[in-house]
């Protein structure tokens, strides 16, 4: 009977309200620019006049050898650019982290802020700052070099198409090295005490604890800094753009993703910019990401959820 | 209360100040340019000397990154909060304007006849029966050279290009000085300082060029190759590291005295004269042989239109009618050295590095660079890909004759010349 007395809970509009502001920004800012996008890759621009003409911009860019070759150029040139990023970039970010956030290490808070500092630099500062160190003429790369006697090694890397887009690669993975090692070294903090003790008492220390006990608590975090590099990585166009160019050069060596979108959206110099084909890439590029976050999310962090605390 | 007081009488001032300037500034015309780096030069000289000609009209000169004018410019014809007059990308980029209803038509505009049909080319249907932009300035290529150390060498001016060679082998076996600074990091560099500079004298000008746009010659044909085999013979006279060296970096290497030619657009002349501290010549591109008719790249690159939705139609007329005059003309080119007036009635220039310069147009004959008109229309573009290939020959990783055949496809996939 008790039940039947009980007010009916009202309808919870707080919720609501609370909710609104952040959909609302969020859907002006982010669902409609991509519901556009979307859709303008569906269009063309025939006569001045906007025609649907369903999945032809795809048909071009897959089927017409001018875009489809650019378009697996630059695909290929930003897996490497990732692939790059995932080899050294998170390792070393690991490395660092494990070592600042061992207790004996004198001026941990120096070398944290130190490292992390490039990563919160303007990537137009860093783009004309290493192109300028990296220049055979006014750098200091070559005179480095001439220092310690390997002069013979220096070669003008970001001319030459078979270095410039590791070379880069290598840039970016000095601008932001800082960011993974920060996650890592959060996550390496929050093991809880007990666990390391633990570990201690069954005589496991040093390097095999390291090994044994951090890394596999602190794999669900290193997943979330593959995912951000991954994404990071195909939505990068400003370092390439800045250092190389629209046209990134040499031969298109260094093209990626960003910067093919750039040119086919906005143009270039007399090429005059297509938004249709260039909403098409961005579709692509929307669908890449989507899949690799897919993988990671149904594949790889389902398995990793069991070391969770 | 007496600061509410004061408030009170300066807001009120401020109201009828503005109230007043409203009333004597009879037509504002606004101008939309992506020269920022002439504002001193329409602020100082060209707007004074028009407002005094013409009372009742003021002129703004309101410029915007280079980089960013074109999208800028879109946006805000399309919002129609653009300036009254416009300043004009040639060929395609103000054609489209054109087409799409945002330039007005000015081929009857009082002052056009001023003109050479080269000279308004670039700013016409492809008919050539609507003109929607004044010729301002046209740049022209060659070469600039550092005269002191010409001088130190005992080098004279080349004219041919076995002379021109010879030249760069002295400079190269004495050491002092890097030949050629020229790099291929920015790609421009190589296709617009090289290959549209020294392209002209094989292709022969606007001969080769209509016939190009024509379909009756191919990029692969022996005219058009040659450039770049010469190019590809020019490596070994740029610096170390060229590969990397960007455009800056050449003027810089050539303005610091340690490079002694540089392959030139006239637009250096402002930069050179500042910065070099030793004497400095030019020379056209060299012939083959001794006496051969020379061409010489004299590229339209700025003009002036009107904006069709402007509400000062008139005033603006009058105002592009004055820069389609002689008196323009001449404080324009005087004023910026190396950008030359296309006016047919010729300017006194002062600049002697410019008049060298410009005297080129009366023993050579002029045309523009082949690329831009028509042909850089369709995927892949043109211009951009004789950039890439431009550069590829002189790093050697493509043959003069694969860059040909690689443009010449990219330019069959697209291009059907009109038979």
């Amino acid at each position: 009977m008790a039940a039947d007395t009980r007010p009916k809970r009202p309808f919870r509009w707080h919720v609501g309200v609370f909710l609104a502001p952040a959909v609302l920004v969020y859907t002006a800012i982010m669902i409609l620019p991509l519901a556009g996008t979307l859709q303008l890759s569906l269009f063309r621009n025939i006569e001045q006049h906007q025609v649907f003409v369903g999945l032809e911009n795809f048909r071009t860019l897959f089927g017409d050898p001018n875009w489809s070759v650019n378009f697996w150029n630059a695909l290929r040139n930003n897996t490497w650019f990732f692939i790059i990023h995932m080899l050294v970039q998170n390792p070393i970010g690991v490395m660092l982290a494990a070592l600042l956030s061992s207790p004996r290490l004198r001026f941990s808070a120096f070398y944290r802020t130190a490292i992390f500092v490039p990563t919160i630099l303007s990537f137009v500062i860093v783009g004309f700052a290493w192109k300028l160190i990296l220049s055979p003429l006014w750098g200091v790369a070559p005179h480095l070099l001439d220092l310690v006697g390997l002069k013979s090694l220096f070669t003008p890397w970001l001319g030459k198409e078979e270095y410039a887009l590791t070379a880069l690669s290598l840039i970016s993975v000095w601008q932001f090295v800082g960011i993974p090692m920060m996650l890592i070294y959060a996550a390496l903090l929050s093991i809880p005490e007990e666990v390391i003790e633990a570990a201690e008492c069954d005589g496991i220390t040093g390097m095999s604890q390291f090994w044994k006990i951090k890394l596999p608590l602190i794999l669900p975090s290193i997943g979330i800094i593959s995912i951000l590099t991954f994404v990071g990585n195909f939505n990068a166009f400003d370092l390439i753009y800045t250092a190389q160019g629209a046209l990134a050069g040499p031969n298109y060596s260094t093209d990626i993703l960003g910067t093919f979108l750039y040119r086919a959206f906005f143009g270039f110099q007399l090429q005059v910019g297509d938004p249709n084909m260039g909403a098409a890439i961005a579709t692509m590029m929307f669908l890449i990401i989507l899949g690799g976050v897919c993988v990671y999310l149904f594949l790889v962090q389902t398995r990793l959820r069991r070391y969770q605390f | 209360m007496t600061t509410k007081l004061l408030t009170a009488l300066l807001l009120g001032t401020s109201i009828l100040g503005s109230a007043g300037v409203a009333n004597a500034a009879d037509v504002t015309l606004n101008i939309e340019s992506w020269r920022g780096d002439d504002l001193a030069i329409w602020k100082d000289k060209l707007i004074p000397a028009f407002e005094a000609k013409n009372p009742g009209i003021k002129v703004v000169f309101a410029p915007s990154a280079p980089t960013e004018y074109d999208a800028a410019l879109g946006a805000k014809l399309a919002a129609g909060s653009a300036g009254d007059l416009i300043t004009c990308r040639p060929f395609d980029k103000s054609l489209e304007l054109f087409k799409k209803g945002n330039l007005a038509d000015l081929s009857a505009l009082p002052g056009m006849e001023n003109f050479s049909p080269v000279a308004k080319s670039a700013w016409q249907t492809d008919d050539g029966k609507a003109s929607f932009c004044v010729p301002m300035a046209s740049v022209i290529h060659g070469f600039i050279y550092n005269k002191d150390a010409f001088d130190k060498l005992g080098i004279k001016v080349p004219e041919t290009r076995d002379e021109f060679f010879a030249a760069l082998d002295k400079i190269k076996a004495d050491g002092t000085y890097i030949p050629m600074a020229m790099g291929t990091k920015d790609l421009w560099e190589a296709a617009t300082m090289g290959y549209q500079n020294i392209g002209p004298n094989y292709w022969k000008g606007e001969d080769g060029r209509a016939a190009l746009i024509k379909g009756d010659q191919k990029l692969t044909d022996k005219d058009w190759v040659a450039p770049y085999e010469e190019l590809a013979k020019w490596k070994p006279y740029l610096g170390d590291g060229f590969e990397a060296q960007t455009y800056p970096d050449s003027q810089n290497l050539f303005t610091l005295g340690r490079a002694a030619i540089y392959p030139a657009g006239s637009w250096e002349i402002g930069l050179f004269n500042t910065q070099a501290q030793f004497k400095m010549g030019a020379f056209p591109p060299p012939v083959e042989k001794a006496g051969d008719t020379c061409y010489i790249s004299d590229h339209t690159d700025i003009g002036m239109g009107l904006n069709a939705a402007s509400k000062n139609a008139d005033a603006a007329k009058t105002f592009l009618s004055w820069v389609a005059s002689p008196d323009f003309a001449t404080i324009y080119a005087n004023a910026l050295p190396g950008f030359f007036s296309l006016n047919s009635s010729p300017v006194k220039m002062a600049d002697p590095l410019a008049q060298e310069f410009v005297s080129w147009r009366g023993k050579c004959k002029s045309t523009i660079r082949s690329t831009y008109q028509i042909l850089s229309r369709g995927t892949p573009n043109l211009e951009n890909e004789t950039w890439v290939e431009s550069a590829n020959v002189i790093n050697g990783t493509d043959t003069p004759e694969a860059a040909a055949k690689k443009l010449q496809t990219g330019l069959d996939s697209w291009y059907k010349p009109a038979k």
